[in-house]
């Protein structure tokens, strides 16, 4: 249908509840302007409590139907975001409760105490003993919500354990770049004054420390089950995110302060497939804070794997020094170049 | 003191009087100190402002719920940002952007404090005006100048700023970070300074106002809770606004004159560019504006719950439950919103044990808005309820805190808030606890006052189907969405077709964008109404159309500059007595009589 059609058609509908609406004022002038209060009272006050049974059937129907399509039937993908998931059921049902037991106050008073021909109103200013009580029982409530959150909080937010591997992800416009520290298990250093994209070297690895030589960078982000991972968080240019909904977890990624954050995944990307029976389920990243056009597009993928299956796809990943310095390559000694396929950078779009 | 200051009151009256005659049209209508017209001006151009933001949600939504179709009326109305019918992604940005800056500025700063501190701090303290009528005009023009600006921003060559509301740096200091970081932004930033400057010449005055020009007997002890509410809106806008100011004015010198207070470590990808600034801290923007951007929201809903109290307590005819824990639970808000800030920044790379601090003192804030919303309940019980349309908007607005302050408690609680952070689930909390919370509380201020505005009643079937229509809109958007937040769906997406974890709610956001389109087209019945009635609407006969106690309805009907032409009443009471000793309401300035039991 032509917009402007649907417009004109509003516009008629808009009319005519116009013209019903001023025509029930002329009638209440008639009936006398008692009379129709009443009777608007009685209608809003039956529209309250149909409000309150549609709305809350209307609750459940939207839970049965949008919880499945969630992440919280499949369970944390992380050890730490089971705890998460517990601390969220237990807020669910503190908060329900009382959005159940505070709505249904609001509109079943508002029924039941409808203006009414003889009524008259309690005078009722204060009482200490029902403040305390409203005061107290809530501060108790959430100070145990305060609790239980604190300890998972120091928990995430402490220190990796000690076997955990280091990946270090890196945030551009649009898209994240992964690091491995390589068999020396040291990320080499490196400086935003040495960006230099021409040459291979899209983080500005400082080639002078030779912890860079063997720092992977592949093209997607390859955990192992469970295997706690440590990751060190960066940006080049804007505030990103990296954001892991399926791990209940997420870290800005601040261009000249690195965060960190750390994690153990519990199945396998292969594992998720089969128990969601959903064979393009993918471990997603992503970007949580808005970092320009494309935003909606910085999507990253990480792949959980079993700890021989990363070995051999580490074992086929060329180090990035080797795209910098072509001649220092083992693999061109022999014959000409042939670029490795899935040395550089992810998407490196513009 | 107050005797002084009635006596003063009543000279300038008499000046009033003498000039009231003369004044011309501009005078009166445009350059005008009338608090009661300057309120006026205030909420037009707040509705104006509402219209316009309503409108790029529609826009917006449209994107997020048909992302693969094309509507060719777009390219007639929007040109080349909407080429071949399909809104471009920088548009897309530069919508939600200033749908938010817009709604939470323009409208329900300006529009719903504006107006009603305007409206009701003199007529219910008992004041001929605010304390500086000329400041008070000024504040409407910086208003007014801020409006211009960024009107106007909407129409550069590069678009209109597309950073978010919350202009995080460097996106928002960097000029090749997107389009919208070009002049866009810099006319951004000169508008929302004009408005803080407006701000602040407000609340100043406001704050003077209650303090200083009280009519005798309105002791603080006595003021109705809409004015204690507007008091504490006014401080905290006073001491928070000008952080967001300092805030903003670095960020310009990022911008234009090459200083890094924000910035370090950037290699622009566009240009493949080295900037050279070191040192800066992008997070040290987000404290500064944060430390605004919290109150701000209590700012938005203390004018709703004040003028929510009063309309619940005169239309249930019973006093407010509870008076001084209303206001004790207000300044409690009031001192912890200054004090929460951080909880926007839990996943910024906070040092945990700081974050601790914002976890406690966030969650303590429920404790006061919980105390707020029993005592409405306690209010409403066994009263003799009226359902005007204020009334059902004043009961809407409770519905509505609830539903979005439980939300909070998952949100203020670091360690859930790290999975739920900048997903919908933020954006169903805020809009249903702040956006359509303070909505309805302006709406029912709307219903309420509006016969004291304007001398007429608005339609009250129209008001009606305005109200339910509303909250059952309110609610089938904004309640699936805490859904979408449960499954990590991220906010200031342009689309979500691509994602293999969220593509499942194609429908759903087809769903939520039909329903709000139709809400966005229920709100012009309010203005039709609105409009219509100011004009040709039911005259009022009665000074006082619902019975209340507060001072505003001893003012004859249509009041000159001045308010009373007589002299000022005298206030001997709180403004609740209503049912006391089986009488409906005795107003404020009815005394004491001998055999009336002991006040509350």
């Amino acid at each position: 249908m032509n917009i402007w059609m649907l417009l004109a058609m509003i516009f008629m509908i808009f009319l005519v509840i116009f013209q019903i609406a001023k025509a029930s004022e002329y009638v209440s002038v008639l009936k006398g302007e008692k009379k129709s209060r009443e009777q608007a009272n009685s209608i809003n006050a039956v529209l309250m409590i149909v409000f309150l049974v549609v709305g809350l059937i209307g609750a459940y129907y939207c839970h049965k139907h949008l919880t499945p399509m969630t992440l919280f039937p499949q369970g944390s993908a992380s050890e730490e975001g089971k705890e998460i998931d517990k601390m969220f059921i237990i807020t669910l049902v503190l908060t329900g409760i009382i959005f159940v037991a505070t709505q249904i106050c609001l509109f079943v008073f508002s029924y039941l105490y409808r203006e009414k021909e003889g009524r008259k109103s309690f005078y009722f200013p204060h009482n200490n003993t029902l403040e305390l009580i409203w005061t107290i029982v809530p501060a108790i409530a959430l100070t145990v919500l305060v609790v239980f959150g604190l300890r998972h909080w120091y928990k995430i937010t402490g220190d990796a354990p000690a076997n955990s591997m280091v990946v270090e992800i890196t945030g551009q416009q649009f898209g994240w770049i992964y690091r491995y520290p390589g068999n020396d298990k040291v990320l080499g250093k490196r400086s935003f004054k040495l960006i230099n994209a021409a040459e291979s070297n899209v983080l500005g690895q400082d080639w002078a420390d030779s912890h860079n030589n063997d720092d992977l960078m592949p093209s997607k982000m390859y955990l192992v089950k469970g295997v706690p991972v440590k990751l060190i968080i960066g940006s080049k240019d804007v505030i990103h995110d990296v954001g892991l909904p399926h791990f209940r977890l997420k870290m800005d990624a601040v261009p000249g302060i690195p965060t960190t954050l750390w994690f153990t995944p519990n199945r396998t990307t292969a594992e998720m497939r089969a128990e969601t029976k959903n064979e393009e389920f993918e471990y997603e990243i992503v970007c949580d804070q808005l970092c320009g056009n494309s935003h909606y597009a910085m999507r990253g993928v990480i792949e959980v794997v079993t700890q021989e299956e990363f070995d051999k796809i580490m074992s086929e990943v060329k180090p990035n020094y080797f795209a910098a310095f072509p001649d220092k390559d083992p693999a061109n000694a022999k014959k000409e170049a042939a670029p490795a396929a899935d040395s550089v950078v992810a998407k490196a779009t513009k | 003191m107050s005797h002084e200051v009635a006596l003063n009151m009543h000279d300038v009256a008499h000046e009033g009087g003498h000039h009231h005659h003369e004044e011309s049209f501009v005078s009166k209508y445009i350059f005008s100190m009338d608090h009661k017209m300057i309120s006026k001006q205030f909420i037009i151009t707040g509705i104006v402002w509402a219209i316009i933001g309503g409108l790029f949600s529609v826009l917006f939504r449209l994107q997020l719920g048909f992302p693969d179709t094309s509507f060719p009326w777009l390219e007639d109305i929007l040109g080349k940002w909407a080429e071949g019918g399909k809104i471009k992604q920088e548009f897309y940005y530069a919508l939600v952007t200033m749908h938010g800056t817009v709604l939470v500025f323009f409208v329900l700063t300006a529009g719903l404090s504006g107006t009603f501190s305007n409206l009701l701090i003199p007529l219910q303290v008992g004041a001929r005006d605010m304390a500086s009528p000329l400041m008070n005009m000024l504040s409407y023009w910086f208003f007014f100048a801020a409006s211009i600006v960024m009107i106007s921003s909407l129409f550069v060559q590069t678009g209109p700023f597309s950073g978010g509301w919350t202009a995080y740096p460097p996106l928002s200091a960097v000029h090749e970070m997107s389009p919208g970081s070009k002049h866009g932004a810099d006319l951004w930033m000169v508008s929302l300074a004009l408005f803080v400057v407006s701000q602040l010449l407000a609340g100043v005055n406001y704050v003077v106002t209650v303090l200083n020009l009280r009519t005798k007997g309105m002791s603080m002890a006595r003021m109705p809770l809409t004015i204690w509410a507007l008091f504490f809106t006014a401080v905290l806008g006073l001491l928070s606004f000008p952080v967001l100011l300092s805030g903003f004015i670095l960020l310009i010198f990022d911008r234009n004159i090459g200083t890094s207070f924000y910035l370090s470590d950037i290699f622009v990808q566009a240009t493949q560019e080295i900037l050279p600034n070191e040192g800066g801290s992008a997070i040290l923007y987000q404290h500064l504006f944060w430390f605004l951007g919290h109150p701000e929201v209590y700012i938005i809903l203390l004018p709703a719950m004040g003028m929510s109290s009063e309309i619940i307590s005169t239309n249930a005819r019973k006093p407010i439950f509870g008076y001084m824990a209303m206001i004790m639970s207000m300044f409690a808000i009031v001192v912890l919103a200054f004090l929460v800030w951080a909880h926007h920044m839990f996943v910024s790379g906070l040092n945990p044990f700081l974050g601790s601090f914002f976890v406690l003192l966030t969650l303590l804030i429920a404790v006061p808005s919980a105390i707020k919303v029993f005592n409405w309940l306690t209010t409403i019980w066994r009263g003799n309820i009226r359902f005007t349309p204020a009334m059902l908007f004043a009961l809407g607005f409770v519905s509505l805190f609830i539903s979005g302050g439980l939300t909070g408690i998952f949100l203020g609680n670091s360690a859930l808030d790290i999975h739920l952070h900048d997903t919908y689930f933020v954006i169903a909390h805020f809009h249903i606890v702040m956006g359509v919370a303070s909505f309805f509380g302006m709406f029912a201020g709307i219903y309420h006052w509006f016969p004291k505005m304007f001398g007429r009643f608005m339609n009250p079937t129209l008001g009606y189907i305005h109200f339910w229509g509303t909250i059952v809109c309110a609610y089938l958007i904004f309640w699936p969405m805490h859904y979408e937040g449960l499954a990590g769906m991220p906010r200031r997406y342009y689309d979500y077709s691509q994602w293999a974890s969220f593509k499942q709610f194609g429908s759903l956001n087809q769903f939520i964008t039909i329903v709000s389109i139709v809400s966005f087209f229920l709100q012009f019945l309010f203005v039709f109404n609105f409009f219509h009635s100011m004009f040709k609407g039911r005259k009022l006969t009665n000074p006082n159309p619902w019975n209340s106690n507060t001072l505003e309805w001893t003012t004859p009907i249509d009041c000159g500059h001045g308010n009373w032409p007589g002299e000022i009443p005298e206030v001997h009471r709180w403004a609740y007595d209503y049912g006391k000793d089986g009488v409906d309401f005795i107003p404020q300035n009815v005394p004491v009589g001998e055999n009336e039991s002991e006040a509350h």
